[in-house]
């Protein structure tokens, strides 16, 4: 069996956010340190989709970054096809491996370029690698990639601000493919669209996976979108996985307290009248998270163990959860 | 007698080349202590009525014709000044946004006590003691202690939790709010909902919950409007609009929302987009997009029809005229 294409290891990264060195001194405040991604390990195999869910401050928009390179790991590594990502990032070999993993952002009026054309927005991919460089062949190219996002070559002459966020969307998507990537970093691409928008959106990069054997790194706070195009499902709470499993299992028998809480708390159209406990407490502060387990303030099965100590994600009963109660067999 | 009546609403916004009509002959009732959703997707007009009934209408835009009723009163067309009475006392608001929704410069204690002597004949320590019970029902922990706090030592949560005691401080009718749990996190977002179904149920105050989230509107309304351009294209019991849509628009819609607890392969698509203002097609306004339109659509704007349980824009629901099934 091949290794899969993605392997994330211990992957972390923290942030200075300490005020400035004057006024540490002067106010005698200490460094301040964020771990907004603290120890994060996974695998996508091949045309699968991992899906990544937490709420604000989890971390998982970090970890997106991480894996196209943008920011530099501080533990920790990213595996792509056999190689050391962020080595080869820096090495001459990065550009050949900056065509073979690109992104799609959340804004899709912040991450087209408002003063060029679509033609120069989705064709810049082909020019900076040098992929194609005759205008002609260019154009024709720019015009099947808008066509494989339903887009019409003909609008590759206008600019961003004459379509909609769902044809925004649709060719940063376009953009992305250029280079035919084979990995896909998506971070919320459809949180800012209306419904109707979301469900072309999200069909177009079901059907483009299929068709192109693409694998996607999926990003999202909304678990009913996750469940319809992950493979596999990761929960992030404060910078790390608490729970890792298949999409069926993850959503038919969440084992993490976290998980379970997330899951009874969407608003569900289908299960009127249906009162359930709601979460307690809010998320933690990330620049002081609390000592063990993070999620022992707020979890029903916390004992003396969950505040000391934290837990490892472990595989359990064919899934990876860091929980002591589940590990324990409490619960 | 309805609490709220929206009889005809139009609004409009006059400009250099031309009016644009946001809001096209909106009509609807609120009875005394219900709950109505009123959903759709941008651009729908849901947030204008919201405005149009507290009063909030950004200039130009103006009522341009209708009447809004509160009580049987015509709230409409009153002046600023008498507006500023109604607005608090019989009507309460919140907004998406905490952060905005207070001012930053007062303590909460100070902006809820001048919010309920504004519109109640009570002195200082009775508002205080009314302030501090606002926040304890609201969830907020050690609230007397916490009343003396500012917006920015509460956390995102906290201060929605806040906006809806501010909502309720002057026992108001009713409460127009517009996506008041949008910018929350998903486990906060069940809380706060929680929180407004039981304190308005308690107060016997009725709600007018604006949100494109249909998964909220499930869990906490009576009733719901569907709007579509400036349009109310169903409205009907909750159940009975998600499960048994009539209007193919709230069809579609339905289909399209990922749900969490069915899976399926594809989404349904609506294909094109909603129309802009200045180009809202003849007829029905959404026959472009409409799998079952007729020609009738095209000419003729559909008023809202008996349709089962619920009422839709929507001439396949015309029992006298041929509709094609």
């Amino acid at each position: 069996m091949t290794a899969p294409l993605v392997q994330a290891h211990d992957l972390a990264k923290t942030f200075d956010v300490s005020v400035p060195w004057l006024n540490r001194v002067i106010e005698r405040r200490p460094r301040q340190l964020l771990r907004a991604v603290d120890g994060v390990s996974f695998d996508i195999g091949k045309g699968q989709t991992l899906a990544l869910v937490g709420e604000s401050g989890c971390g998982k928009s970090t970890v997106a970054r991480l894996l196209v390179g943008l920011y530099e790991p501080t533990r920790g590594g990213l595996t792509f096809d056999g190689q050391d990502a962020h080595a080869t990032f820096k090495s001459p070999q990065g550009r050949q491996l900056r065509r073979r993993i690109q992104m799609i952002f959340q804004d899709p009026y912040a991450s087209l370029n408002p003063r060029w054309t679509v033609e120069d927005i989705v064709g810049e991919p082909l020019k900076e690698h040098a992929i194609i460089t005759d205008a002609a062949r260019l154009k024709d190219r720019v015009g099947e990639l808008l066509d494989s996002v339903g887009l019409s070559p003909l609008d590759m002459v206008k600019f961003p601000h004459q379509f909609s966020g769902g044809q925004r969307q649709r060719i940063s998507i376009a953009r992305a493919l250029a280079t035919e990537p084979e990995f896909l970093v998506c971070d919320e691409p459809t949180s800012a669209l209306d419904v109707s928008v979301q469900a072309q959106v999200l069909n177009i990069m079901k059907d483009l996976q299929r068709q192109r054997g693409l694998t996607y790194l999926f990003i999202s706070h909304n678990l009913a979108v996750v469940r319809h195009v992950s493979d596999q499902v990761g929960v992030m709470y404060l910078g790390r996985l608490v729970e890792l499993s298949g999409k069926r299992q993850l959503f038919g028998n969440p084992r993490h307290p976290y998980t379970r809480m997330l899951l009874d708390a969407i608003p569900k159209m289908h299960d009127i009248g249906r009162s359930r406990t709601p979460v307690q407490g809010e998320v933690p502060n990330p620049l002081n998270p609390p000592t063990g387990c993070a999620f022992h303030p707020r979890c029903p099965n916390a004992n003396e163990r969950c505040k000391a100590e934290r837990p490892a994600l472990l595989a359990i009963q064919g899934i990876r959860i860091a929980c002591h109660a589940v590990e324990e067999g409490r619960i | 007698m309805s609490l709220l009546q929206v009889q005809n609403l139009i609004v409009e916004f006059p400009h250099r080349r031309g009016t644009l009509r946001a809001l096209d002959d909106i009509s609807f009732e609120i009875a005394p202590g219900e709950i109505l959703g009123v959903v759709g997707e941008s651009g729908a007009g849901k947030s204008l009525t919201g405005a149009s009934i507290i009063g909030l209408l950004e200039p130009p835009g103006r009522v341009a014709s209708g009447q809004i009723m509160l009580e049987g009163q015509r709230i409409d067309n009153l002046s600023h000044e008498q507006m500023r009475h109604i607005r608090g006392r019989k009507i309460g608001a919140i907004f998406q946004d905490p952060l905005t929704s207070l001012n930053p410069l007062y303590t909460v204690g100070r902006q809820l006590t001048e919010t309920i002597q504004a519109h109640l004949p009570v002195d200082g320590a009775e508002a205080r003691k009314r302030a501090v019970g606002l926040l304890e029902d609201t969830g907020i922990p050690a609230a007397a202690e916490r009343i003396d706090h500012y917006p920015h030592q509460f956390s995102g949560g906290m201060r929605q939790r806040v906006v809806i005691a501010l909502a309720l401080a002057a026992e108001p009718k009713l409460i127009v709010a517009d996506e008041p749990t949008t910018a929350l996190d998903v486990s906060i977002q069940a809380q706060i909902i929680q929180l407004l179904k039981r304190v308005c149920k308690e107060r016997g105050a009725a709600v007018m919950l604006i949100t494109h989230d249909m998964g909220v509107i499930a869990e906490t309304c009576d009733r719901v409007a569907v709007m579509y351009a400036g349009r109310i294209a169903e409205i009907g019991p909750v159940h009975d609009v998600i499960n048994q849509p009539a209007h193919p628009y709230s069809m579609g819609l339905m289909a399209a929302i990922p749900d969490i607890t069915i899976e399926r392969e594809r989404l349904h698509q609506i294909d094109g987009a909603m129309p802009r203002l200045n180009a809202i097609p003849a007829g029905c306004a959404y026959n472009p997009r409409c799998p079952r339109a007729f020609a009738r659509c095209t000419v003729e704007r559909p008023d809202l029809l008996e349709a089962g349980a619920t009422r839709a824009a929507c001439w396949l629901h015309d029992a006298h005229a041929g509709a094609p099934v």
